[in-house]
């Protein structure tokens, strides 16, 4: 088979990009910035919400059943608290996600991988916002 | 087919790109290092805060047994290295924050930012720790 050699296109040639594909933005990763977008906005919002819940979490060192109960059926930990988890999904998700991206030794594992890291997410996620609806709704 | 066997060859004589161990530790990498481990550690120790959760959830007895283990040595240094991880993490956000906006790039703030994130995740570590201890009387 023969090879043909392209010319080295000149500086105006060079712009092989359609329009349309400039217009969208997203690049060769098809995702255009989204994920680290989402990583930062999500990361500010767990900055506040982890400073807001830790405070509150802090005082609950030692506390027995019944104060631990209390403090979740507030809205002033549970509101913070809920918010944080769901905030704290996505940021997990996107982060783990990149590090699979790194380290994966293989399409097949990272496709697992990738799956997997957002089960775990979900499952870990749900888990906790239904044991703080619970006790917020719960007698 | 030749071609392959000189394509392999010269790929075996290419030098490879030089990894961690060649270079020496400067703390603006190893706080790279350390941001993603205390990622990675927060991700699994979410589980931890959806087993508290639903302990609190599920009734006094079995949030007893899991408060228990939480209170014993082992107990009390993984939710110390998860507090840490957290604030670690944060402030490491934060961090990354300044340098999306284009700024501290010269090296001596880059070492400043650096230095800073792990002094300050520890003493607030301890800070939060003493605080909640000393809140109920245990120290």
């Amino acid at each position: 088979m023969s090879t043909t050699l392209r010319p080295t296109p000149s500086p105006t040639e060079a712009h092989i990009r359609t329009p349309l594909a400039k217009a969208r933005g997203l690049g060769s990763a098809h995702s255009g910035t989204e994920h680290f977008w989402h990583q930062r906005v999500t990361g500010v919002a767990n900055a506040i919400l982890v400073i807001v819940v830790l405070v509150q979490v802090a005082r609950l060192t030692g506390a027995d059943h019944a104060t631990v109960k209390a403090a979740l059926k507030s809205p002033l930990l549970s509101m913070p608290l809920l918010l944080l988890i769901l905030s704290g999904m996505v940021h997990m998700r996107l982060g783990m996600q990149t590090i699979i991206e790194d380290y994966a030794s293989s399409e097949g594992a990272k496709v697992v991988a990738l799956m997997l890291n957002t089960f775990f997410v979900i499952l870990v996620g749900f888990a906790c916002v239904y044991a703080v609806a619970k006790i917020s709704f719960g007698a | 087919m030749a071609s392959a066997e000189t394509h392999a060859s010269k790929r075996k004589q290419r030098p490879l790109s030089p990894h961690l161990q060649i270079y020496s530790p400067l703390i603006n990498m190893v706080m790279s290092i350390l941001h993603r481990i205390t990622g990675a550690a927060l991700y699994v120790g979410t589980l931890l805060l959806a087993w508290w959760l639903i302990a609190a959830a599920t009734g006094p007895a079995y949030f007893n047994f899991v408060s228990g283990l939480f209170a014993s040595p082992v107990g009390l240094l993984v939710l110390f290295g998860y507090t840490w991880a957290l604030l670690h993490h944060m402030i490491g956000g934060l961090r990354h924050f300044v340098w999306d906006t284009g700024r501290g790039f010269d090296l001596g703030t880059i070492d400043t930012l650096s230095w800073g994130t792990i002094i300050i995740s520890l003493v607030l570590s301890v800070a939060i720790w003493a605080w909640g201890l000393m809140a109920k009387g245990i120290i």
